[in-house]
């Protein structure tokens, strides 16, 4: 049964279990180009593992952004973007005509890189985007159990009727993945989450993908080599658009087969 | 060798710097001396001593040694029956008995027909302050039998009063009435087009060449001179849509027969002409809303609705507010395309409904101003009055509301 296009399915919060697949999500011969010919991404071929992290790294505009936003469609809201290849989510495209981008996001979910929480109380940021997917269980329990799951129920439980402007930049990024997780995804995308936080706030959030991925799939983009090096079970190295090297992290960082990755991760550019 | 190679030239930089404050000073000064002196004329106009002479001395109409203003509605009516000419008194009689007429009717019939008050002349505020004494002086010599009072024209009368031909018996009740009316069907049809179309165009509409040449068109639109939109209005409303607007459709068509030149005509014009002021304040307002909430909410798998509707609208609505309150100002003082449309400039009965014949405040004002007499220039000058309190009042009532959306929203920002 194709995933994307159930509609008034019994239990949207059913994260499928039908597929022995080892893969969370199947990317082949990805292409994305701009309304002004720019090709950001090209030909990307790589293979994402179930429940581990993944980190893709690369110098600024070497497309690693282009290609996470492109997992969930969200690309396309930048007008006259244009993408080719498949994007396969148990077995089915993301981008097949059939498909409702919506769902696609309800399933692979997005962190940012700047903390966006919605100009809303604590208990709503979490609340939304459950509600508006139909969930009908226990809203405070879920509530209450997003924000264990990311370290931030015993800082805010007395004040979830607070703004979350209220809340430090860190604990904002905490928000939006407790949002993300409280719609029960099964992949998250994470677009650069720490680049706006201190460094305390950002070992806060490295230490949350430790417990993360032991149910969600996390592709992490990142700039932070080193950061890549701590969280990350694999590493993809992007330069211009081409998947120069993807291996396991340690082998990538000790060991790279490609002498581009190596002068990367030495820093001799980016 | 020259030590110094640098010519910090300070001072010059510092004198270029204060002359352009001065510059930018003065600028100032004179936008705050030009209103300043608008307000001082108005101000001016509208209070001041008035002479009046009168037909008959209203001491004279005593009755029994009880002055008229004790004298109970029986010897009211008479007093009435036996100053006024036999014709004029059944003709009162007949428009409704004076038996039931109450007091303040009697009273008012008897210093229209009887007393007859005419102002002879006035004098502005500043004449009045300064110059008292040879006005005074003056008005023994000029108008020896006139009655010399200080008048403000901002008077309970001019809001209780209808439209008349005499000056201190004019009110522009019906102005307000018909302003306010046309102001709120302007509101009710203009608000959600134009919101409707910003969201649309802001939200929806791809950014193609033919959704550019559209926009483009709306903003050139708000630079239409208004007097065009009073003809599209005469010739859409008052004559093409007559039916509809003259309520004939409806049944409800205005006793007087009004032709289409009906508030809802006027409403419509209004509502034409603020509408693309009213998209582009949204717009710009939507405009300002960061894409990052949008794909906050959109990759929690939200619709694009649920997005517009839960996050996009109520940041936004604050300035929406405020531009539309902007634009329904702009409606409030209009007066060229309401004359088009065919305002009523001399209307004493108040508008009954949508279909009623209208005037509005400026309509009034023009329509004093443009009279021989000089006192219906202080009418018209308090009339001003109104008008800026009410537009005035207007603003408060939006950035009040506005604030409270603020706070409501409680961004940290």
């Amino acid at each position: 049964m194709n995933i994307f296009s159930r509609k008034g399915d019994d239990n949207p919060f059913e994260v499928p279990t039908d597929d022995d697949s080892p893969a969370a999500l199947d990317v082949r011969g990805l292409t994305i180009t701009y309304g002004d010919g720019f090709k950001a991404v090209k030909d990307l071929t790589m293979t994402f593992p179930k429940r581990s992290v993944t980190a893709i790294i690369g110098p600024s505009g070497c497309g690693k952004s282009t290609a996470l936003r492109a997992f969930n469609r969200m690309n396309e809201l930048i007008s006259g973007t244009r993408t080719e290849g498949e994007v396969l989510f148990h077995g089915v495209d993301a981008y097949a005509p059939e498909v409702d981008p919506v769902h696609v996001r309800r399933w692979i979910g997005m962190v940012f890189q700047k903390p966006n929480p919605f100009p809303k109380s604590i208990h709503e940021n979490v609340a939304w985007g459950a509600r508006i997917n139909g969930y009908e269980g226990d809203m405070d329990a879920l509530v209450e159990s997003s924000l264990r799951q990311v370290a931030l129920w015993d800082e805010v439980k007395d004040k979830l009727k607070q703004s979350a402007y209220a809340l430090s930049g860190g604990q904002q990024q905490r928000l939006c993945i407790a949002r993300t997780i409280a719609v029960r995804p099964e992949i998250i995308l994470m677009d650069e989450p720490t680049s706006a936080l201190d460094p305390i706030s950002t070992s806060k959030i490295e230490d949350l993908l430790d417990e993360l991925k032991k149910k969600y799939t996390i592709i992490i983009v990142t700039h932070n080599m080193q950061q890549a090096g701590r969280i990350s079970d694999s590493t993809a190295f992007l330069l211009t658009g081409d998947l120069v090297e993807y291996a396991p992290t340690k082998d990538l960082f000790f060991n790279p087969r490609d002498e581009r990755t190596e002068s990367y991760i030495s820093g001799r550019f980016g | 060798m020259k030590r110094d190679t640098f010519t910090p030239n300070l001072a010059a930089r510092n004198a270029k710097g204060a002359r352009w404050r001065l510059a930018f000073l003065a600028a100032t000064a004179f936008s705050v001396l030009f209103l300043a002196s608008l307000i001082a004329s108005i101000v001016n106009q509208s209070f001041g001593y008035v002479v009046m002479t009168a037909e008959v001395d209203p001491a004279t109409l005593q009755n029994d040694g009880v002055p008229l203003e004790k004298q109970d509605e029986a010897t009211l009516a008479g007093t009435i029956r036996g100053n006024v000419s036999r014709r004029l008194f059944v003709k009162l009689d007949a428009e409704r008995s004076l038996a039931s007429r109450s007091r303040e009717e009697l009273l008012e019939i008897i210093v229209a027909e009887i007393v007859q008050p005419t102002v002879r002349r006035t004098w502005t505020l500043a004449q009045s302050l300064f110059d008292a004494d040879a006005i005074r002086g003056q008005v023994a010599e000029e108008y020896p039998d006139g009655n010399l009072s200080f008048r403000s024209w901002v008077n309970a009368g001019l809001f209780a009063n209808p439209q008349s031909s005499v000056a201190t018996a004019a009110g522009i009740r019906g102005a307000i009435i018909g302003s306010l009316a046309t102001l709120l069907l302007t509101l009710l049809v203009a608000f959600p087009l134009g919101v409707g179309a910003a969201i649309y165009l802001q939200e929806y509409a791809k950014d193609n060449a033919i959704n550019r040449i559209i926009e483009t068109n709306i903003y050139n639109l708000a630079g239409v001179p208004s007097i065009i939109y009073g003809m599209l209005g005469l010739a859409i409303f008052v004559r093409a849509l007559e039916p509809l607007t003259s309520g004939a459709i409806f049944r409800a068509a205005a006793a007087e027969g009004a032709n289409g030149r009906t508030i809802l005509s006027a409403s419509l014009t209004l509502a034409l002409l603020i509408l693309p002021i009213v998209i582009i304040n949204a717009q710009e307002a939507l405009r300002a809303i960061p894409d990052s909430l949008r794909q906050s909410s959109l990759a929690v798998g939200a619709t694009k609705w649920q997005t517009i509707r839960h996050h996009v609208l109520p940041a936004a609505a604050d300035r929406i507010l405020t531009g539309t309150v902007l634009a329904v100002s702009r409606a409030l003082g209009e007066t060229a395309p309401l004359v088009v449309v065919g305002a009523s400039t001399f209307l004493t009965q108040d508008p009954a409904g949508p279909f009623s014949k209208f005037t509005t405040l400026p309509i009034q004002i023009y329509q004093w101003t443009a009279r021989p007499q000089a006192e219906f220039r202080n009418l018209a000058a308090a009339a001003i009055l109104v008008l800026l309190v009410l537009g005035l009042s207007l603003n408060a009532a939006a950035i009040i509301a506005r604030n409270r959306f603020r706070r409501e929203k409680r961004l940290g920002r």
